[in-house]
């Protein structure tokens, strides 16, 4: 017995893109078959014989090329990567929505896929009809269905509404309805696309923990997510997709690294151009706040937990010899202030030469530096802001810019569920044996 | 396996599910039916018409009664004007049953013609995100129509015992002429629900092909309207023998239809098959392209 249980050899997907593909119409189709040949002609004409249907036209795209991974019996593996990276084609591949453009892959096993919530549900029908549709829509027998009914009903809390129809739920209901019955599908194989995060904190909770279950089970799970701490933790692997192909493959934390390594969104940066449009006065202003990190060029809105997050100010001064400061606010996605901090001497741990000294007319940049495994996972906007010395404000722009801090799993090997507090930085912990039991009860005599 | 259920569930599954082996590759040119697979995924297909006729009067005043209403008034109009007004001939039968009784399979048809065609854009977010035999969706389709046949077929036998019309032992044979509308309708709905994915025209279509099938039926009028020799050839439309196998097999009186029925028959097989290979051959780019 071979304890593959997934295999997958040079899989591709091409799509067709582009405005005559979709919803041709049947006036669209006589006019391409009446204009291809003349087009052509033309072309024969012209003396370059491409034909329109060549595969390597701009029309088509490849979603997925030459993907190839084996997965093992029990593994958990987690796939990840950008949108549009190919990840759910991927999964539609697997499951046998969509045919492959070439390449060959194997499955062994009873397989079952969960792309979405609720495929199938009917908002006329009732929560109980829905159970037994979405059911067997997600290839569950009839005695199946029968016997977990009940424990599907009571892990959606819908106990009340099983005989309401799905149109009177709220969105919340419907979506804990139907993660409850794809929860409760249970093939040897499942293959799931971002359907971990639905519902309030609560039932994520509950669903994230079924998905636990279901890995410690034994079961084979390819899973996609864009949640990082879920990747780390339910999965011993991850493939990083880029643009169809397989970039990384490996230990959750690393492939993560790499991953957030190469998003770098467009953002983490705002500027302006035009110093005489930029926010700020005739003595200073602002010509752009970045968020930096190294190993990472340019700007980024994505950063790693793990690593230093540079906040730069880029300022200009406009009047010779004005004695500016650069300073920040941090708040949390609640708009909550987590700190405050300036070039000051007396506040920056490091000195800086061009704090309060007369500055001539030009651009500078001001760096600040917030540790790594400081902050707390979560949104953070900065505000930035610009002085004379001693302390009057000249600039200040709250809310430029924010950034998303990712969690890379490291200090998720033990621990699993979002970290309490708007920091989360590592603290020193000792603990000492005072004394044994007898002792202790032998005072307490 | 199944029935062991949860308790085998901690353990790793069983050498013995590694029987079943998915092959995932690039299929070419026409594939094969897969009618099998069709019948391993039975219980989908139950509950997809099953949801097909719940559906349809959830929300509506009266009901099931629409299922009668329809074919009911119609005959009544017919009735009128081509029993009365214009004084069709109804084989010696009385026209309210004559035309009634066409009716009913006439409705059947256009019914499930209607549903299937539209059923793979109708459940297309089904497609996109569910593997299962693609034919079980136009197949569902014409399905639920079956049960607006069964309520409006109680009203044929009440009109039937209204005029003292008593069947005779053609009316074993009903089955089959069932089988043989519903086929059909089968059979031209997965051309058009195939298109349909492609061409959203066919929406428009449907109602222009309904009506006009309609009037080259002989729902309204005998067949026998036709002259004798041309009247097989009449049967290259499948549903003119299977009317006329309806008002044989169940009113007695009307002669037997004949060759017109084989014709229709073959038409149908023929139409099925290739509507068949079209489907699946046409399945691979569905979810791509609907
Ligand atoms: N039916 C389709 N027709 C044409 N192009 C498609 C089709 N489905 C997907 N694509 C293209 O294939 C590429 C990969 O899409 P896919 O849905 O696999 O991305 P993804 O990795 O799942 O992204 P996301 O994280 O946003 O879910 C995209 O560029 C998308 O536009
Ligand atoms: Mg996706």
């Amino acid at each position: 017995m071979s304890d593959v249980a997934i295999r997958v050899d040079r899989l591709s997907k091409r799509y067709r893109i582009g405005r005559a593909e979709r919803y041709k119409t049947l006036r669209d189709t006589v006019v391409e078959g009446v204009m291809a040949p003349l087009r052509a002609l033309g072309a024969a004409l012209n003396g370059h014989g491409r034909t329109p249907d060549d595969g390597e036209s701009d029309q088509h795209i490849w979603a997925l090329r030459g993907v190839s991974f084996e997965v093992r019996r029990g593994e958990v593996v987690g796939i990840i990567g950008r949108n549009g990276a190919g990840k759910s084609t991927l999964l539609k591949i697997l499951s046998r929505i969509t045919e492959p453009t070439e390449g060959y892959a194997e499955i062994l096993g009873r397989v079952g896929s969960l792309l979405e919530v609720g495929t199938g549900f009917h908002p006329e029908l009732s929560g109980r009809e829905n159970i037994f549709l979405n059911g067997a829509i997600l290839g569950m027998k009839r005695a199946e269905i029968e016997r977990t009914f009940d424990e599907i009903v009571a892990f959606a809390e819908v106990e009340k509404f099983v005989d309401t129809p799905v149109k009177h739920y709220s969105t919340g209901m419907q979506m804990r309805l139907a993660f409850a019955v794809a929860a409760h599908v249970d093939p040897e194989i499942l293959l799931i696309d971002e359907v971990l995060a639905v519902g309030d904190a609560g039932f994520q909770k509950k669903c994230l923990g079924k998905m636990g279950d279901i890995a410690r089970r034994g079961r084979t799970v390819l899973v996609v997510s864009h949640n990082m701490p879920s990747i780390v933790n339910l999965c011993q692997r991850a493939i990083l997709l880029e643009a169809g192909e397989v970039l990384r493959d490996g230990a959750p934390p690393e492939v993560i690294q790499q991953y957030l390594g190469t998003i770098r969104s467009a953002g983490g940066e705002a500027m302006w151009a035009d110093p005489s449009r930029a926010p700020g006065n005739d003595i200073a202003r602002l010509h752009a706040v970045r968020i930096l990190q190294e190993g990472c060029e340019g700007p980024i809105a994505d950063v790693d937990i793990a690593k230093d997050v540079l906040v730069q100010i880029a300022y200009w001064n406009l009047r010779e010899g004005a004695e500016l400061y650069a300073s920040i606010w941090l708040r949390d996605q609640m708009g909550t202030p987590v700190l405050a901090s300036g070039n000051a001497t007396s506040v920056s741990l490091t000195h800086d030469p061009w704090y309060g000294r007369p500055h001539p007319r030009g651009l500078f940049h001001s760096v600040c530096r917030i540790p790594g495994n400081f902050l707390n996972e979560g949104l953070y906007s900065i505000a930035a802001i610009l002085g004379t010395a001693p302390s009057t404000t000249q600039v200040l722009q709250d809310y430029v810019l924010s950034f998303h801090v990712h969690d890379t799993g490291e200090m998720r090997k033990e621990f699993f569920g979002g970290w309490l507090g708007t920091v989360r930085p590592r603290l020193a912990w000792h603990t000492e044996f005072v004394e044994p039991a007898a002792h202790a009860a032998e005072r307490g005599q | 396996m199944r029935s062991q259920g949860r308790a085998i569930a901690a353990e790793p599954p069983a050498a013995g599910a590694l029987a079943s082996t998915i092959v995932i590759r690039p299929s070419r040119g026409w594939v094969a039916l897969r009618l099998r697979e069709l019948w391993e995924y039975r219980e989908l297909f139950y509950f997809l018409a099953w949801r097909d006729i719940k559906v349809r009067y959830k929300q509506t005043a009266l009901g099931a009664a629409w299922a009668i209403i329809q074919p009911f008034f119609t005959m009544v109009v017919f009735s009128i004007f081509f029993g009365q007004l214009a004084k069709i001939p109804s084989d010696g039968l009385p026209y309210p049953v004559f035309a009634y009784c066409a009716l009913l399979p006439w409705h059947l048809f256009a019914y499930a013609l209607n549903e299937s065609a539209n059923s793979m854009v109708a459940n297309q977010q089904l497609i996109k995100k569910v593997y299962f035999p693609r034919l079980i969706v136009p197949l569902a389709g014409v399905l639920a129509g079956l049960a607006d046949f069964g309520i409006a077929f109680a009203v044929l036998l009440l009109l039937m015992l209204y005029y003292g019309i008593v069947p005779t032992v053609a009316i074993v044979t009903l089955p089959l002429f069932l089988l043989l509308a519903i086929a059909a309708a089968l059979a031209v709905g997965l051309w058009l629900s195939t298109l349909n994915v492609q061409y959203r025209d066919v929406r428009y279509v449907i109602p222009f092909l309904t009506q006009f099938w309609l009037f080259a039926t002989p729902v309204a009028y005998p067949s026998s309207l036709v002259p004798e020799p041309w009247r097989p050839l009449y049967g290259l439309n499948p549903m003119a023998g299977v009317v006329e196998g309806f008002r044989w097999a169940l009113l007695g009186k009307a002669e037997w239809p004949g060759p017109m029925i084989f014709v229709s028959a073959a038409m149908v097989a023929a139409l099925l098959v290739s509507g068949l290979f079209y489907f699946r051959r046409m399945e691979r780019t569905f979810a791509d392209v609907v």
